[in-house]
Formats: C-alpha cells, structure tokens, sequence
C-alpha cells in the first residue's frame, strides 16, 4: 500500500499524461472510427518528428532549471543553411554533419554566456533566438527548395513495421525516437544526467557536492542545440525545402509539451518519456480536428493551452502534497 | 592535563578585522582528537568568524593555526576539506529532488558500461548509512526523509569523501526536536568515538551539556573561557555568554505603571503554532512593555510572529481591542493598530535603494491604501518629524538609507511604524549590532512611547536591556513560555529561568 503510494507520488505528473493521451485518444476514436487504424497513431511520430526533438532537448534543459528559446529559430535557419548548400552542389551527408556541429557551437556558445557571465538563460536563448531567425532571412529571404537525391530517397522511403499490417513510419521518424531512448538512459541512469538533476534542483548544492556544474551546464544547452539542428534537418527533409519562418513560436510548443509531460518549470523534476506523450497529446488534439474537417486549426492552440494549465494546476498540488 | 599530542588543531591569538569592526581579538581554540567541543556565544559573539577562519573561508590578520603538529596556512574552503576539516551547515548543502543514495555517492559512484550500477550503489549507501545507524530507504528522495535525516546525510557525505579528522557541525539541531536531535547525537558519539573530533555550534544550552567534552565561550569577538563540561554550573555559562553591558544607562528611569483594571490592549490565549512555540498566555496593557528574555533559538522571535500573523496559529486565540482576531495576517493585525519591527532589519524591514523618507512613509502609505497618495510635502512633513524625534543622523530626508549606520537604520525601521500611529509595537531585537550609544537612545524611546500610553513588546538577547526597559519580563526556553516575572526581579532569577532546571 505504501510502495503503491510513493510510486503514485513519485510519478504522478507522468500517470497523468498518459492517462488524458489515453483519454483524448479514446474519445478521439469514438467518434471518428478511423482514428482506430494503427497507421495514424504512428502518423503522430511522423508529423510531430522535429517538435519531439526539440522537446527532448528542452526537457533536459527545463530539468536542469533553464530553458532555451531558440529551437524554433534554429530549425528555420538550419532549413534555409542546408537546403542553400544543397543549391550549390554540396554533399548532403556533409551538410548534415555541418548542420549538427553548428547548432551544437551555437548551443555551446550561450551555454558559455549563460554560465560564466551569468547572463539569465532566458535573455541570452531569446538573443539566440533572434540571432538564428534573423540569419536564416539573410541567407535567403524566401523559400528555397531542396531537390536532393539523397534527401528525396529519405523524405519518401517508407519503412514498414512488424505486428502491423500495412503500418510504417519513413527514416527521419526513427531520429526522434533512437534520441529518446539514448535521452532516457542519459538522464536515469549516468553520473551526467543525475548531475542534471541535482543543478535543477540547487545548483549552489550541486557545486558544494563538489558536482561539475560548469560542465554540465555547457553540455546540457550544446546538447539542446543539436537537438534543435537535427529538428532542423529532419523537418527540411519533411517539406523538402528551407524557409526562415519555418518553426514559428515552436519553442513554445516544445515548452508546452514538455509541461504537460510532467516537468516542472523550477526545474529537478521531470522524464523524457513525459514529454513523449506531451508531444503526443499535442498531436492527438491536431488529428482530431483534422477529421472532424470543420474547425479551424486554432481550435490546437486552445486545447494545448487549457491542457499546459491544467498540468501546472496539477503539478503544484503534487509539489504540495510532497512538501506535506 | 590534555597530551599535546592528543590535539589535532590549535589557534592561537586568531585576530580578524572586517572594516570597521574587530570580529576576533586574539582568540585561542584548540580541540582535542575524539572530542566534542561545543562553541557557544550570542550573536555577533564571532562563532562563524572563528569557523570561517578554520575552513579557510576566511583569512586571519594575526595569529598561527597548528593543525596536526604543524603550523599550516588554510587556503580555500577546498584545502581545507583535503586535509581533513569537513564543515556540514545547518541548511542542508545536498540535493532534495534526487535519492538519499545519489546525495551519498554522486560524483564517485560505481558504475558498469559507462552507467550508474543503481545495485552497488544503493549497497554501499545503505551500508554507510547503517554504519551511522540509520536504516532507510535510500533509493527514496532526500526530500522525502526528516531535516534529522538530511543533516546526518549530509554528513555521511562529508565523512564518505573526505574522512575528516575535524569535523564542524553549525547548528545542525537548531530546527529538530529532542528526539531527532538525539540521531545526531547518536551519529556523533560514534564518530568521536572513531578519533573524530567535533565542532559542535548550537544555541540550546541543554544540548551543550548533553553532548560535549569541553566548552568555548566567546563574546563579542573575545575568547571568555573555555571549560570542561562537567566541571561548570549553567548559571555561570550563561552569564559569560550574555556578560554585564556597561553601566552608562543608570540616568534612565522606567515609567511608573499601574495596572489600570481595564481590559488589554492584547491578549493571547493558549496561542501557539505546532514546531515553533508551545501554547501561551500573553496580556499587553497600554503603557507597559513586556520584555521577552530568553536566549537565541528560545521561541522570542516565533512569539512576535505569531502575534503579528506572519505564522498563522493553529492554536489558541488572540483578542486585540476587544475584538477576536479570526484572520491572522499581518495586513489584519496593521489595521488593529499593532506594528513589528522584526528582527533582521537587512532581510525583512528596510529597502536600502530608497531614500529615508520613503521608507517612513511605506507603512503609513500601505495603511491608506495605494489610492490615497499622501503629497510629498506631506510626506516630507512626516519623515522630518521623525528623523528630528528619533535623532536619525543625516544631512536630508532623501539620503538613501543604505548609506545610513545600522544604528539610524534601526531607527528609520521604528519610524515607519511609529508614523502608522500604532496603539501597540512589537520591537524583535530592536538593538541587535547597534553601538552602545544609540542602544541607549532606543531604550529611551521605548520608555517615553510607553508612557505616552502605548503598549509595547521588547526582546533583546541583553538581559539588562530588557530588566531596564521592561514592566513584566517573560521568559522563554526552549520554544515555550516558562515563566513572568512581574515588578523588582533580579538577573540571577531570571536567569536561572532561562537555563532551567536547578
């Protein structure tokens, strides 16, 4: 009784957003009996490819007590980057680590700013933010379109999954979930990630612990970084395209999703695997007023908005109840 | 005799000057191997200086500091952990949010494939922690075990990476019963049983002689003695730690007050708050101060608390004016006309970046209401009235009052709450880290305002300052109201209360 309790304490926020996902889901089905096909719970990973990514980079950061605002601007400026080098020939696998080692150095650098000169994260993300947006126009004030063997061969092969008949996902859906489960290990079980933790929840603690919080600190926003340039690429490969308004407010998104997943804003608490299915729920809401066809899709917004409150309602009366 | 042999570490003439203020003056210390010493003092005594000193926080201006045989310079908190000197805080310095086991071995655990091996580590936790004989989960959060549990973890850490020889423990029982102190009792025992020695801070007298070998007292920045425990009554522990202020007061005279048989201002039944002060009875007439004695940590401050709401009691009830008070709130107790100047004046009175008039006006200002804007000549009128009846040295009303001495701080802080024409003040030290000078003027002032019919609550840590000022005298220990003195008292009675026992 008592072990059911403190499991139901310790992962209360999470129980919660699996059980609305299951909900939405349910009622979702009930009324549109082709939401039951397998093949449209798996279009939620392939639609929502790169706001999970960039949500599993913003989960660590939210847990270690930051945050990092310029995920949606840099899935435009590295759309535009790679599909302006792919215009001129270049390799696309370069490319692609190019992109990768750019928004790790941009992440890197404002973790820099962030730690050494004590600048809040959210001020120095926000420049971030500006900064990756304002980029992208420079390269190219409009859209430019990729036409890229290699890119067209991972935008349109599709890869069919067992158990189910005539289900599948294409290649850039795997990145999302392979970083999940590399994520997931990286914050349960490593010295790295119980280090995230700690800083989340004091960091002045966490430096007299004698933990490397400098270190960590830089690692988590570099990290948050390639999470939002390999969102760019698989969002490029997505539209086949580059455009600097791509991933408008998506770091709002991402902080929503991962909210509703269960971490807290103050940071020390929180799962990955919450922020799966905060993703989910946010693409749950998308599905359904797509088959229901007469709502405009701002309905989304509200819906996720309503949700977000409710899951900050409940995560300060668990937060309540643990302090009891 | 002690074997010199048997001392780990030595001070000797430690003196430390901060600007302005002289925080040790030649002070010896030293502490044996396997004892435990307990260092005790009121505030401002130069316990922390000492401390700071010792783990390298601080550097010393003269003196030498003899650690195991050797005369050594402690450089950095970090060197200091190095070469054995551990300090645990009374604010826990670990994590909540993560497990008791994470806390103990993060940052040196054992690992297998690159990832925490969670079965060796919560092994070698749970057997660190039974060696101090402490059996709990340890897979479950810190954040979810007692503050007893949490300090003796915070512990565990520090023997676990450092096995320290001196071991320095700032009141780690200031915010734990008697039966959680005694887990950190028990842990420490065994530790200096192990050759350890240890520091041992606190404020509870009891504790003092329960636990330790040996006795330090200092005040105000100079070594008064050090005893053996058992060798040294309370009563004279006690007033070494309090001392004879001077005797520059005599001239001041306290009003008469009869006791006018109508109803009081104030009156506190069976009042109290769960974990911070038991029940108690308290009565204010107009015209009177009661003085509230008693030692640090002794209930004081948690008295004027929760009269003044900022704790809601869960206990008893509170009259004001013949009204029952139904909300306890700060904001509710301002309207019934009772005023606090609180303890801390840094921390919760006077905002520094605004000008001397301005923080007078603040209560006032709140009491009318955001809407009501009091003119600035108005206002003017009123910060000049008092900055000329309390004596605030300044050029201006609009000098800030960062920049005034803590002394006119203190004074601005009665102002504010004297312009809001209160009927009853609650004072919370009001005298605390004053030269002796202004202390004086401010016991004055607490005299007259009396007289002038208001009722008033003092609480000094000087026992003199409050036999002076005070009409009836309440003693509290240990969180509790032991006893009120009433009319001519002397200090060994009062203090024979505040020890107890005897």
């Amino acid at each position: 009784m008592q072990k059911i309790k403190s499991f139901l304490l310790k992962n209360g926020p999470l129980l919660a957003t699996v059980a609305i996902f299951i909900l939405v889901y349910a009622i979702g089905a009930q009324l549109y009996p082709t939401m039951k096909k397998p093949q449209v719970f798996f279009n939620l990973f392939i639609n929502n490819g790169s706001l999970l990514i960039i949500s599993i980079g913003m989960t660590m950061t939210v847990i270690m007590g930051g945050i990092d605002l310029s995920v949606g601007a840099m899935i435009a400026l590295t759309s535009v980057a790679s599909a302006a080098l792919l215009q001129k020939n270049a390799d696309p696998v370069f490319v692609m680590v190019l992109m990768l080692l750019m928004g790790t150095a941009l992440g890197f650098v404002m973790g820099c700013i962030i730690h050494y000169l004590k600048v809040e994260a959210f001020v120095v993300t926000l420049m971030g933010q500006f900064f990756a947006r304002g980029m992208a126009y420079v390269i190219n004030e409009s859209s430019i379109t990729i036409k890229n063997e290699f890119y067209n061969y991972l935008a349109l092969t599709k890869i069919n999954l067992p158990f189910f008949e005539k289900a599948y996902v294409y290649i850039p859906t795997l990145a999302g979930i392979v970083l999940l489960i590399f994520t997931f290990i990286l914050l349960s079980s490593t010295r790295f990630g119980r280090t995230v933790y700690a800083i989340g929840n004091n960091e002045q603690s966490a430096l007299l612990m004698g933990l490397p919080v400098a270190r960590t600190k830089l690692i988590v926003y570099s990290f948050s970084g390639f999470c939002s340039a390999l969102a760019g690429i698989v969002f490029s490969i997505s539209l086949l395209s580059g455009y600097g308004g791509y991933g408008q407010s998506m770091e709002m998104d991402a902080i929503a999703s991962v909210v509703i997943g269960g971490t807290a804003l103050t940071g020390g608490t929180g799962t990955v695997l919450g922020t799966l299915f905060g993703v989910l729920i946010n693409g749950i809401i998308v599905s359904i007023l797509q088959f229901n066809g007469t709502l405009t899709s701002w309905w989304t917004r509200i819906g996720v908005g309503a949700l977000t409150l409710i899951f900050i309602g409940i995560q300060s009366l668990f937060y309540v109840k643990k302090k009891d | 005799m002690s074997n010199p042999n048997d001392e780990i570490i030595r001070l000797e003439g430690i003196c430390k000057n901060f600007p302005g203020v002289q925080a040790l003056k030649n002070v010896d210390f030293c502490l044996r191997k396997g004892e435990i010493h307990a260092l005790v003092g009121e505030n401002g005594a130069g316990k922390s200086t000492l401390i700071k000193v010792m783990t390298g926080v601080e550097r010393f201006d003269e003196g030498k500091i003899t650690y195991d045989g050797k005369e050594i310079v402690i450089r950095s908190p970090q060197h200091a952990q190095n070469i054995g000197i551990s300090t645990v805080y009374q604010e826990v310095n670990l994590c909540s949010n993560i497990s008791v086991a994470e806390n103990l071995l993060l940052g040196r655990e054992p690992r297998k494939l690159g990832c925490i091996d969670w079965k060796a580590m919560n092994k070698r936790a749970k057997a660190i922690m039974q060696d101090l004989d402490v059996d709990i989960d340890v897979t479950q959060p810190l954040g979810s075990f007692s503050t007893a549990i949490q300090q003796i973890a915070a512990i565990a850490r520090a023997l676990e990476i450092s096995s320290p020889k001196v071991l320095i423990l700032d009141e780690p029982t200031s915010s734990l019963d008697a039966h959680e102190s005694n887990l950190i009792f028990k842990v420490m025992r065994k530790l200096c049983s192990a050759g350890v020695g240890i520091i041992f801070i606190t404020h509870f007298i009891k504790q003092v002689y329960e636990i330790s070998d040996r006795i330090t007292v200092l005040r105000n920045g100079k070594l008064v003695a050090t005893h053996e425990t058992a060798s040294l009554p309370t009563i004279q522990l006690i007033s070494e730690m309090i001392g004879h202020s001077l005797a520059e007061y005599d001239e001041m005279k306290k009003s008469e007050f009869v006791v006018n048989h109508k109803k009081a201002l104030l009156e506190a039944k069976e009042l109290g708050r769960k974990g911070m002060v038991e029940p108690f009875d308290l009565e204010l007439h107009a015209g009177e101060v009661v003085g509230l004695a008693g030692l640090l940590g002794s209930g004081r401050t948690e008295v004027v608390k929760v009269l003044f709401g900022i704790d809601e009691p869960d206990n008893g009830c509170l009259i004001v004016d013949d009204q029952l008070i139904k909300k306890h709130s700060p904001f509710e107790m301002i309207m019934h006309g009772v005023a606090l100047c609180p303890e801390d004046r840094k921390a919760s009175g006077i905002v520094g970046d605004l000008t001397i008039r301005e923080n007078i006006i603040l209560a006032i200002q709140a009491r009318l209401g955001w809407f009501k804007f009091l003119s600035k000549q108005k206002q003017y009128e009123i910060a000049n009235k008092y900055i000329k009846m309390l004596n605030i040295a300044t050029p201006s009303s609009d000098q800030l009052v960062k920049n005034l001495s803590g002394g006119n701080q203190q004074k601005v802080i009665l102002a504010r709450w004297l312009a809001t024409d209160p009927k009853m003040l609650l004072l919370d030290e009001p005298t605390r880290g004053i030269d002796v000078g202004t202390k004086a003027e401010i016991q004055k002032l607490v005299i007259n305002l009396a007289t002038e019919g208001m009722g008033c609550v003092f609480i000094s840590s000087e026992l003199e300052e409050v036999m002076r000022t005070s009409h009836r005298v309440v003693v509290m220990r240990e969180h509790e109201k032991v006893t009120e003195f009433a009319g001519e008292v002397s200090e060994r009675e009062i203090m024979q209360a505040m020890a107890g026992g005897e």
